[in-house]
């Protein structure tokens, strides 16, 4: 991984995000580990995606950067500070410049408030403006998401998944932060409606500079708008590439799956697609070799055995896969 | 036909007014066809298939039309009768498997529950037979899985056993409302491909419901585009997709994430958002989103017409 050089914004190392389960008693317990050992580096203006399936890790990721869990090792430096070492108070002051969207709109957004109040919150919470600047700054806010300020007298229940989404990136812009975590931003929405909030994703990152980390479950739809792909899976990176060579070359197994199970949209025979099966990763246990081993189909005695390290296989691609490593 | 609907019309009696939700419906399915109804949340796709089980919940009801089903027409059978149909003759399966499994039951236990009901089955010829239906749907290890909660498996594998109680039945028509929306893309093309399977296995007729027209394009033989409570494209999937006509069915269509267009080509999805039922646009409902909509689109719904043989579409522009 490289320094920390200014065109970095975000540096992630070694991040491990383990949540005991099971027995009571100190040694019985077992760990999920839903983030195991991630290096990141997003640079400056960068938008990144995140992918893999339910139950890789992603969404704890997003949630670990942020500290909206308390990761279990390893350092995250945000600008030449290290997140890790601050304070709860510091933390806080840290969020105005590290955001969060929520995957679902419709649980995000209290029922009870207007969508006026819900926007003027983090306002003041944080005391961006004086007090009564508050009302025009949040009419400002609603046009930067594509809203007329009438809406700020409507209640989340009047509106809909897209328009609350817009509303929940609002909340978020009120800060004017830096770096945005989005956690599955478009999928409860339709797909005629995703669209519009990738490209207001897009749109804002060109016009406030915002640095973006978008996590999905689905690869068709972050692509377009993405510089990088990160896939991960059971808490590992896989591949990491930039996004048109990962989708033209995929190398890792799991990413070429992820990819042949996006439906092709033409009207044809169903395609064959490359064989995984969906048994769940076996969580708890500690894995010898690579995660992904009961489900490949290239599978080889050594991915039993020994877990693959990241790679380069060319420039800016990455890879741990013992197959294509060697191959 | 297997199913032939004319003229449907299924409205919602609010305080506010009368919701139609389904206005005027019309379309059959062949015997063992795949047909896909297709729109975005809000359209009326799911009180279409709550209508052919009679399944309405207050305050809506059907208020007219036929539902021949079989030549039977469902409106006129009462609820025992209509209680033989359904599970039996008509399966569906919901969009969340979470929700729509009993939680205090193994799953077992509720796909023989429709074997008992519904081919009298006595309790060991259920209990066999559902075991083999979990093997039919793809669950491995079906004679553990079947003493198994539903919490204890994944959304794919719960889709799989609600599949499973759907056919139990051997229902000549499976409805599946948004089977793959809430499941992993690498889960959804497994159960895509199992619906496939278990159609041309059990022969039967397919309606799809769903959002994201890609998902059909690769299985349905024909496709009915929804807006407003109304069909307004339909069509062979072939034509749809290739001559497409209405200009929502086109916005549908450019809104389909596909993989490979590169970053220059941005996602167009269709401006603004389904209309409030209860204040549906003058004429015709899709013009405040439609880039062809002319002053003539706002005097009245355009009707629904023949543009070539077995492709329909209502719009004043296209004829």
């Amino acid at each position: 991984m490289s320094g920390r050089d200014n065109s970095i914004l975000l540096e992630v190392s070694n991040l491990k995000t383990h949540f005991p389960f099971g027995g009571r008693w100190i040694g019985n317990q077992q760990f999920i580990r839903a983030v195991d050992g991630i290096n990141l580096d997003i640079k400056r203006g960068e938008i990144v995606g995140v992918v893999g399936e339910s139950g890789s890790g992603k969404t704890t990721l997003g949630r670990s950067i942020l500290r909206l869990v308390e990761p279990t090792g390893g350092s995250v430096w945000f600008d030449g500070i290290d997140v890790m070492g601050l304070s709860g108070k510091e933390m806080r002051q840290m969020r105005k410049r590290m955001q969060f969207i929520f995957q679902d709109p419709y649980k995000s957004l209290s029922p009870r408030m207007q969508i006026g109040q819900l926007i003027a919150e983090p306002l003041r919470l944080h005391r961006i403006v004086p007090e009564e600047k508050v009302a025009d700054r949040v009419v400002t806010l609603l046009g930067k998401v594509g809203l007329n300020p009438y809406f700020q007298h409507r209640y989340p229940h009047e509106m809909s998944g897209g328009q609350r989404q817009r509303i929940a990136i609002a909340r978020t812009l009120a800060l004017e932060p830096e770096f945005i975590v989005a956690d599955e931003p478009v999928s409860a929405l339709d797909v005629s409606v995703q669209a519009q909030i990738l490209n207001l994703l897009l749109e804002l990152q060109q016009s406030e500079g915002i640095t973006l980390l978008i996590i999905s479950h689905d690869l068709a739809v972050i692509e377009r708008i993405v510089n990088r792909i990160v896939v991960i899976y059971s808490g590992r990176v896989m591949e990491i590439a930039g996004a048109a060579q990962l989708i033209e070359t995929p190398l890792h197994p799991y990413t070429q799956a992820l990819i042949s199970a996006v439906p092709s949209g033409r009207p044809a025979k169903r395609k064959p697609r490359a064989q995984v099966t969906t048994e769940p990763s076996r969580i708890g246990k500690p894995l010898k070799g690579c995660p992904f081993a009961p489900r490949c189909a290239e599978v080889q005695s050594i991915c039993w055995e020994e877990m693959p390290r990241l790679e380069s296989k060319n420039n800016e691609h990455e890879v741990a896969c013992h197959v294509r490593q060697t191959s | 036909m297997l199913v032939e609907v004319k003229d449907l019309r299924s409205y919602f009696f609010l305080d506010e007014g009368v919701l139609k939700a389904v206005d005027g419906l019309s379309f059959s399915i062949a015997k063992q066809e795949t047909v896909a109804l297709v729109g975005e949340s809000g359209c009326g796709k799911t009180i279409v298939a709550l209508s052919l089980l009679n399944l309405i919940p207050s305050p809506g009801r059907i208020v007219d039309g036929q539902m021949l089903f079989e030549g039977e027409d469902l409106r006129h059978l009462d609820s025992k009768q209509m209680r033989r149909i359904r599970g039996r003759r008509i399966g569906l399966v919901f969009q969340e498997p979470g929700v729509a499994l009993n939680p205090v039951y193994t799953v077992g236990q509720q796909i023989a529950d429709v074997l008992k009901l519904h081919r009298g089955l006595t309790r060991h010829e259920a209990q066999a037979e559902s075991i083999q239906l979990l093997g039919d749907v793809g669950i491995g290890n079906p004679e553990q899985r079947a003493g198994a909660y539903p919490f204890e498996l994944s959304g794919g594998m719960q889709q799989r056993v609600l599949i499973a109680t759907a056919i139990a039945g051997r229902p000549k028509l499976l409805i599946a409302d948004e089977p793959t929306t809430a499941l992993d893309p690498t889960v959804q093309a497994e159960i895509l491909d199992l619906l496939c399977y278990l159609q041309a296995e059990y022969q039967m007729a397919l309606l799809l419901i769903t959002h994201d027209i890609g998902v059909v394009a690769e299985m349905a033989d024909r496709v009915m585009v929804m807006y407003t409570g109304k069909i307004v494209e339909s069509g062979s999937t072939q034509s749809v997709f290739h001559s497409t006509l209405h200009p929502y069915t086109r916005g549908l269509l450019k809104s389909v994430p596909q993989l490979g267009v590169g970053k220059d080509e941005i996602l167009q999805g269709i401006p603004g958002t389904v209309p409030d039922f209860l204040e549906l646009p003058r004429g015709c409902t899709f013009h405040p989103r439609c880039n062809i909509s002319e002053t003539g689109c706002t005097a009245t719904f355009p009707p629904i017409r023949k543009i070539t043989p077995g492709h329909h579409c209502a719009c004043h522009k296209i004829t």
